[in-house]
């Protein structure tokens, strides 16, 4: 557990850098986050991921697995990979402010 | 005293799939895909009894082995009775759906399109008798043990 400056304002991240309290996310942490990660500017598949992954998580109270987002989300697991390709539901639950999927799938 | 350090990540594994039985081919796709959602590079090289998994007309009827296996729980004799392979397949698929693990064939397509690259044995390919053409549109290519060993360069090797 760590304490971070993103967007100018202090959060709680944990010690793999996903967010400990979801409502402390904003969607310009998440625009810093990403260009901190190599990711950079955060396209409109990007934020669609995002907002799908936080939508999810918020009704569900668990992130999505790939599988479940190249069926629902409207973007396929290939884009999923050009979009996040160091692994996308974890990628994208870290810059949507949202625990770490758990799981082995 | 020396100074701690992190190991180094695993960052590539190529991993070998040579059993043709539902239990005997999950654990490699579960590990291949689980490498590539870590942002690893994956490849998957199936060979005997592993090509099943990737053979057009069998992909979709892989089946539990119920005999021989001392951790099914039932006697070897049961195992053999017509029909139980089908039964104990059927319930384990259940099981798996229920926790968001996809049939084979799905599984196979949903890792190709991670990025991971499937190659099928050439050895194999000529012992059985096979051809390109018997094989799922997501296999790569028929690949010798050399051309496997070229493309597990730098990474992990791990037989299932």
């Amino acid at each position: 557990m760590s304490t971070a400056t993103l967007a100018g304002t202090q959060v709680t991240l944990n010690a793999e850098g996903f967010f400990d309290d979801p409502t402390q996310w904003t969607r310009d942490m998440a625009v810093e986050m990403a260009a901190a990660d190599g990711i950079g500017t955060l396209t409109d598949g990007h934020w669609k991921v995002i907002e799908f992954m936080r939508r999810e998580f918020l009704e569900k109270g668990a992130g999505p697995t790939v599988r479940m987002l190249g069926k629902v989300s409207g973007v396929s697991i290939k884009e999923l990979y050009q979009l996040f390709p160091k692994g996308p539901a974890k990628t994208a639950a870290r810059l949507a402010g949202i625990p770490k999927p758990k799981g082995c799938i | 005293m020396p100074e701690k350090t992190e190991p180094e990540k695993i960052s590539k594994v190529s991993i070998i799939i040579s059993k043709g039985s539902l239990e005997g081919i999950y654990p490699g796709l579960i590990m291949a895909n689980g490498a590539r959602a870590e942002g690893m590079e994956a490849n998957l090289f199936f060979t005997f009894f592993g090509l099943d998994a990737i053979h057009r007309n069998r992909i979709d009827h892989i089946k539990v082995a119920t005999v021989g296996n001392p951790a099914m729980h039932i006697p070897t004799l049961l195992g053999g009775l017509p029909g139980m392979s089908a039964l104990a397949t059927h319930m384990m698929s259940k099981k798996m759906e229920d926790l968001d693990i996809p049939p084979i064939h799905e599984f196979i397509e949903m890792i190709s399109d991670t990025g991971a690259g499937l190659y099928a044995c050439q050895a194999s390919v000529d012992m059985f008798g096979l051809t390109r053409e018997d094989f799922v549109a997501e296999v790569k290519d028929i690949i010798t043990v050399g051309d496997f060993y070229d493309l597990a360069a730098g990474g992990q090797i791990i037989f299932t």
